[in-house]
């Protein structure tokens, strides 16, 4: 057993493999050892709805006045203005609302950050050592931060929980599914692949030079140092992946976290996320990247991208970004407001990110500040394509858009009935769809959930 | 005498300003501070506002330089923040807003560290802000110091309205501060006023106070007599009866409270002591065991109470209180009437500061006034002109000129650092 447990994932595969065929047995094994903490997340009773003469956004840039969108066994069955609706289907009457796919939020800290922000609850930075991707924050997350029930309530049905900042490789992030639950895997979005957040800049120099009181506090203690971090984690997660690759004649390499979360992201199964600011940092880790042949699916904050967006196009890195937050430090000092739109009219891909507890409530109006300001030097994009930066994109930097994102035929029924134009201030999410199960209803307290946190303190099950 | 000070030093900033030309604005929706008109007109002469009301009875004087917009109001008002104190947040020797080594607490006076050139005085003018109320950041006790009063205009000519309020942190953040308890806090800042009011009885023989160093007890004199507003941060709704309690105790003392996060559940209260709070309503989450009872519902809440209620954004107060224009649009989404939204961010931090002149379009007011191309509280709108003191404001920033540096990446002749305005 011991000894079975030493070697890695692939070795197993590659042996079961070669003997041909498995027993049921076996493929437990096999697949415990490739996702130890598997999701147990299955959608909650769904009957068939269509919501009908709403404004549809699908999501991939359609736009349908007075349309109909059909949700049945938990999926997007159909959208358009000639939808009949089946026999015993509940109607959810959307006359003057708007109804998009759920929002996507790729850059969250709930539950790893969770409110009360106590000290007991700093779990969303392992600053031990400036390379920690042995850590999951997964293992960190506490389902019940009432900042998820928030974040539901402005339309997010998606997010990333990233690790923070504090480290060049911070440790891998998750996928979840903003349902509430007893426990993580309770939330985790099945089969999302996992993703890993390394960071750029000013956190890491400052954190570990600069740390502790003391000059040097060790590495990295500056950008190039920063630089040679990532350089030497590569290098040794190449070696690693190697003998991973190698497996098969034998000597499979000791089961080593810090490793097997690089390799994975050398082999492009775990995306790389990665803060980053500046433009020229942006485009040195392009280039690093090349070198070890990995690629990164999206700069995180990414204030600078409108100063590359041609070489982020080319490159295909997303940029999930603020609308309007600056200056709270150098590398955040020249951002610009139309950011969002000068990456979207490049062809790059752009995506809204909130990095916060109460940001993540409103993106929508974060994209609709970003659009209001491309639209006034020009850059007119029509709403249904601004959409994407808020599901499609997202989705995209996460690997999850085949199933979610768009309100595609097939695709989950992650939905929001918005009161309204969504890029108004005014405009509420009215009822939020998970998997076609009603998660939250403004009107009907029956659909708000209230965290075990908040049982039994003043402010229990109002209005938030 | 300090009142006298400020009235005197409003009335020679407005001389310096006067200018002959007439301007004349005309907008479908008006806001004047105090109420909504529709098809609206504003005119300014001098600096000052001399005209407002209804275009049907408002005459426009001939030779006024006429301009339309979507909508009118009277410059925003910011009602707490630090703008104008900071360059970047992180770098310590850009940041005036703190003093972890010094000395002094409540004769700190922020206006000492203003800088109308900080980037975030263009920023917080473009989206509308005309007048910014500045606190400096409490850090080694209870006091932070005094705070200010200025104009967004960036203009080194325009002077800030010193000491226009002292602020004091009660509640956690006071707590910790005071030395590690919510009576520690109170005790201090009860102990300090003792000094101040005794000033300078306690200090013959040198730094005798109780609480506080001679000079912090000479500087919180005019706070400690009433003369002067003392702006109280707290959020739990203990703590803001335990602060009422103190000011029914200390009558006389003229107290706003910033935060009241759950100032809701205490609303008549508030109400009946005339106690303005300035809260940012996107505080829904219980964040600290202070804030339980948070709800974006409190700014409606309160302003149904009858509090005067200004709203503010508190999430990074250097370089985003204009943010607070979204915070009261969405106020407005949590219950809140449109015209106690619009109150919050011109007449009503206003009137905390005694500013009658601000905030607000009447006659004879400072001539702050904002042409929008559309709902001022909508995302998607944004200043078109701006005046402060009736002249009119630049619509540029750093961020817009960056902008318009990267707007075409398309390869040119030399790189961008080539792209720049001509001097």
């Amino acid at each position: 057993m011991q000894a079975v447990w030493k070697l890695t994932a692939l070795a197993i595969l590659t042996i079961l493999n070669a003997c041909g065929g498995q027993s049921k047995s076996e493929r437990e094994a096999e697949a415990r050892f490739k996702n130890p903490y598997p999701s147990t997340y299955v959608p909650y009773p769904n009957a068939p709805v269509m919501i009908t003469g709403a404004t549809v956004l699908d999501g991939k840039g359609g736009k349908f006045e007075n349309a109909n969108v059909l949700i049945e066994n938990g999926k997007i069955t159909g959208i358009g203005t000639d939808l009949v609706s089946p026999e015993g289907v509940q109607v959810i009457d959307a006359k003057g609302r708007w109804v998009t796919p759920g929002i996507i939020d790729n850059h969250s800290h709930l539950g790893a950050y969770p409110s009360p922000g106590v000290d007991a609850h700093g779990d969303g930075n392992e600053i031990s050592a400036p390379t920690t991707a042995k850590v999951w924050v997964e293992h960190s997350i506490w389902p019940q931060d009432p900042g998820f029930t928030r974040a539901l309530a402005g339309g997010v049905t998606s997010m990333q929980i990233l690790p923070g900042s504090a480290n060049l490789i911070g440790g891998r992030g998750v996928t979840l599914k903003n349902v509430p639950s007893r426990t993580v895997q309770g939330m985790k979005f099945p089969d999302a692949p996992y993703t890993v957040k390394m960071a750029c800049g000013e956190n890491p120099k400052r954190v570990y030079g600069y740390g502790q009181g003391n000059t040097p506090g060790g590495a990295p203690y500056s950008r190039m140092g920063n630089m040679a971090g990532y350089r030497e984690a590569w290098i040794k997660a190449k070696a690693y992946k190697g003998k991973l690759d190698g497996a098969k004649k034998g000597g499979a390499p000791d089961r080593d976290l810090e490793m097997e979360t690089l390799a994975g992201a050398l082999s492009g199964d775990i995306l790389v996320h990665m803060h980053c600011y500046r433009a020229d940092e942006m485009a040195q880790v392009m280039d690093m990247s090349k070198e070890f042949g990995y690629k990164v699916a999206a700069f995180h904050h990414a204030v600078e991208s409108y100063k590359i967006a041609d070489k982020l196009a080319e490159y295909g890195a997303c940029s999930s970004m603020w609308s309007d937050w600056w200056g709270f430090k150098m590398e955040a000092y020249d951002s610009v407001k139309e950011n969002i739109p000068l990456v979207h009219n490049a062809g790059a891909c752009a995506i809204v990110h909130s990095d916060s507890e109460i940001g993540i409530q409103r993106l929508n109006q974060e994209a609709a500040k970003a659009w209001a300001d491309g639209k006034r030097i020009g850059i007119d994009i029509p709403i249904e394509i601004a959409w994407q930066w808020l599901s499609l994109n997202p989705a995209k930097s996460l690997g999850i858009d085949t199933k979610t994102g768009t309100l595609e035929a097939g695709k989950m029924g992650d939905v929001v009935i918005w009161s309204g134009n969504p890029f108004s201030v005014y405009t509420r999410a009215d009822q939020v769809f998970i998997d076609g199960a009603l998660m939250f209803d403004r009107k009907n307290p029956a659909f708000q959930p209230v965290m075990d946190f908040e049982i039994g303190h003043a402010g229990e099950g109002d209005r938030k | 005498m300090i009142r006298t000070l400020i009235v005197s030093l409003a009335a020679l900033a407005a001389a310096t300003t006067a200018s002959a030309q007439i301007i004349a604005l005309q907008a479908e929706q008006m806001w004047t501070g105090r109420e909504l008109v529709d098809n609206g007109v504003v005119v300014i002469a001098d600096g000052r506002i001399t005209a407002v009301g209804p275009r049907d009875s408002t005459a426009i004087p001939a030779g006024a330089v006429l301009t339309r917009a979507k909508w009118i109001t009277p410059g925003l008002f910011s009602a707490l923040s630090q703008t104008g104190l900071a360059d970047v947040g992180a770098e310590d020797s850009t940041n005036d807003t703190s003093a972890p080594g010094s000395k002094f607490t409540a004769a700190l006076d922020a206006a000492d560290g203003f800088n109308p050139d900080a980037v975030a005085i263009d920023v917080t003018r473009l989206d509308g802000f005309t007048r910014i109320a500045v606190t400096p950041s409490p850090t080694t006790s209870i006091f932070g110091g005094q705070g200010f009063i200025a104009d967004t205009s960036g203009d080194l000519a325009s002077r800030p309205l010193r000491r226009a309020f002292a602020y004091v942190a009660l509640c956690e953040h006071g707590a910790a501060l005071a030395g590690g308890s919510r009576p520690a806090a109170f005790a201090q800042l009860r102990a300090a006023l003792e000094d101040a009011r005794s000033f300078p009885g306690r200090y013959g023989a040198g730094d005798m106070g109780s609480a506080v160093n001679r000079t912090d007890a000479a500087a919180l004199i005019p706070a400690a007599r009433g003369q002067q507003l003392i702006v109280i941060e707290a959020h739990r709704a203990a703590d803001l009866n335990a602060i009422m309690d103190f000011v029914e105790q200390n009558p006389g003392l003229r107290v706003a409270i910033a935060g009241a996060d759950e100032g809701w559940r205490v609303a008549p209260r508030l109400a009946a002591l005339k106690i303005p709070v300035m809260v940012d309503s996107y505080s829904n989450l219980p964040a600290t065991f202070a804030r339980m009872s948070a709800t974006s519902e409190n700014a409606a809440r309160l302003a149904e109470a009858g509090v005067a209620v200004s709203i503010v954004s508190f999430d990074d107060p250097t370089h985003q209180a204009q943010l607070a224009r979204q915070v009261a649009g969405n106020a407005v989404a949590a219950g809140m009437s449109m015209s106690k939204a619009l109150m919050a961010i011109t007449s009503a931090p206003a009137a905390i500061y005694g500013m009658s002149d601000m905030g607000v379009l009447a006659p004879g007011a400072r001539a702050d006034v904002v042409a929008w191309d559309g709902d001022p509280l909508e995302i998607t709108s944004a200043p078109q002109s701006i005046y402060i003191d009736g002249k009119k404001q630049s619509l540029e920033s750093r961020q817009t000129k960056l902008r318009d540096r990267y707007r075409d990446l398309a390869p040119k002749d030399r790189p961008q650092a080539y792209r720049k305005a001509p001097r």
